[in-house]
């Protein structure tokens, strides 16, 4: 679990993240949502220690990361893996390297335990016969999968994914967020995902953030992303048509009304 | 950003280094591979500039030198001394300041711009430990090395086009050569080989460390690196001079 109180975050006099308080609750997909430019990666760096907030608390299991010494705060990064938006796998290093690195660093295991290591996560991020191949050999969604093993091979408690799904096709999308919420469960991990992705919003959205310009402006889950009322949230979540119409119907099928204040004549007609 | 705060920001960065390893064995296989990229790598280009420079020495020296009254030896003496003292440290070193630098640089900017050093960040890992120190520390093992066999080339460099030319006999080059000797001026360039390696392996890192951006900031701060770097050189060169040779 992760706590977040009053947290702001600046650069010169522009504010970008402005008071967020929040709890990211463990073995859920906790999902930050908002337009590009909204804070959500400059968030998520201040969560894991790479931005230093300028007020405000972060609690990892009720330890403050902010102010903590360097070596507890190492302590603390060792439990935490983070899949990033470029995937940021070492170039000069194969997969089976890359995915090895921490457990060269953190473990005294022997070759044959880390290499079997590697093959599991390998094995449950679904890839084979990459271990020999480098990441410029792999395609987006390839990258993304060994930046998760990466991100996992040392069992975290809390895994981070900026934007998992940028440039990938739907499909491929859909594969990594169930890969992601699969993982959560499995190994009950607090996960925290930035996303503008509305698939993913609906498959894995269990606890959902929306910010605004730095500001949270709503917070639920996929069940009541449905019901929301928020005109600013409904523009960016249900932004075409299709989608307007997709969350009516959802609606009517479990309410037995639809209840909006769109304009509903077309849709009959 | 003002001068000041990016040379503090410098010394911050070089006391940033100074921390307990998480594994020694990582960061002494670190050590080693920059040793290779920074040493090897830039072996060959250090060979070709030495011979030609110490050929060129001795065919321009003999040119000036018209007066019959002194001897054919002293030319090796002349290309012995400013191999030595000016050429092999200071030369290589500027080349190496691109050759060396901008890979410093550019591979360090590209790791900043791929969140490839925030990816080790977040594993807890002090990446100015474990990426800017090794390659200061292959810099300062690997440069005055290269400056050494440079020095040994240039000389042999001197006296192959001496012969080769006609100019003197190999027995008068190498009288020459042990003529008016003088070991202090090795020490001191062996001082400036390791004030440049520092330069030219902690400007760049700098520049590269820090980038901010992307493909296009990477070149940028490559290129300034190497400008930065050269200007350095040159600089501390003068300062050295000014206060060892005396
Ligand atoms: N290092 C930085 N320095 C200054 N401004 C930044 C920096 N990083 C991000 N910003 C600004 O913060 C805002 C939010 O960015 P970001 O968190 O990347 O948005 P996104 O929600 O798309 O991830 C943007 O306006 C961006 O310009
Ligand atoms: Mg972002």
């Amino acid at each position: 679990m992760i706590e977040v109180k009053n947290l702001k975050k600046g650069f010169g006099d522009k504010t970008v993240i402005n008071d967020v308080s929040v709890v990211m609750q463990a073995g859920k997909c906790n999902l930050i949502i908002g337009a590009s430019g909204s804070g959500k990666t400059v968030f998520m760096k201040c969560l894991v220690g790479l931005f230093t907030p300028d007020s405000g608390e972060i609690l990892y299991d009720g330890q403050d990361f902010t102010d903590m010494n360097d070596e507890s705060r190492k302590e603390i990064r060792k439990q935490i893996g983070m899949l990033f938006q470029g995937s940021a796998l070492f170039d000069s290093q194969t997969v089976e390297q890359n995915i090895m690195f921490p457990l060269n660093m953190f473990t005294n295991d022997s070759y044959q335990q880390k290499l079997a290591r590697v093959n599991e996560v390998l094995e449950r991020v679904n890839l084979k016969d990459v271990n020999k191949k480098f990441p410029a050999e792999l395609s987006g969604g390839m990258k993304k999968r060994v930046g998760i093993a990466r991100a996992i091979v040392l069992n975290p408690k809390y895994l981070f994914c900026d934007e998992p799904n940028s440039g990938l096709d739907p499909q491929t999308s859909l594969v990594i967020d169930k890969l992601i919420a699969e993982i959560t469960r499995e190994y009950n991990i607090t996960t925290i995902v930035n996303t503008h992705d509305m698939n993913s919003v609906m498959e894995i959205g269990d606890h959902i953030i929306y910010m605004h310009k730095g500001v949270k402006e709503w917070e639920g889950s996929n069940k009541e992303i449905i019901f929301s009322k928020n005109e600013l949230l409904n523009e960016f979540i249900f932004a075409s048509e299709f989608l307007k119409d997709a969350k009516d119907m959802r609606m009517l099928e479990q309410t037995g009304k639809i209840d909006n204040n769109r304009n509903m004549d077309e849709l009959i007609k | 950003m003002t001068l000041f705060t990016e040379f503090g920001r410098y010394l911050l960065m070089i006391k940033g280094m100074f921390s307990k390893p998480e594994n020694g064995k990582m960061y002494w296989k670190e050590l080693m591979h920059q040793c290779v990229e920074i040493g090897i790598g830039s072996l060959g280009i250090v060979v070709i500039i030495s011979f030609f420079m110490g050929a060129v020495s001795a065919l321009q020296t003999a040119y000036q030198l018209v007066s019959p009254v002194i001897p054919k030896s002293t030319i090796a003496q002349i290309v012995r001394d400013t191999v030595i003292l000016e050429f092999s440290p200071t030369l290589v070193c500027i080349v190496l300041a691109g050759v060396v630098g901008s890979k410093i640089a550019s591979e360090l900017g590209n790791m900043r711009v791929s969140e490839q050093i925030d990816a080790l960040e977040i594993m807890g890992i002090n990446t100015k430990a474990y990426l800017v120190m090794p390659k200061i520390l292959a810099a300062l093992i690997m440069i005055p090395l290269l400056v050494v066999i440079s020095m040994a080339l240039g000389i042999y460099g001197g006296r192959l086009a001496g012969v080769l030319s006609g100019i003197l006999s190999p027995a008068q080059y190498d009288k020459g050569l042990l003529g008016n000797y003088q070991p202090y001026n090795v020490f001191f360039a062996l001082i400036k080989a390791y004030t440049f390696a520092f330069i030219i392996s902690s400007i760049p890192a700098y520049y590269g460390y820090y980038v901010e951006g992307g493909a296009l900031e990477i070149g940028r701060s490559s290129t300034k690196s190497v400008v930065v770097s050269c200007v350095s050189i040159l600089f501390a060169d003068y300062v050295l001079a000014a206060l060892l040779l005396q």
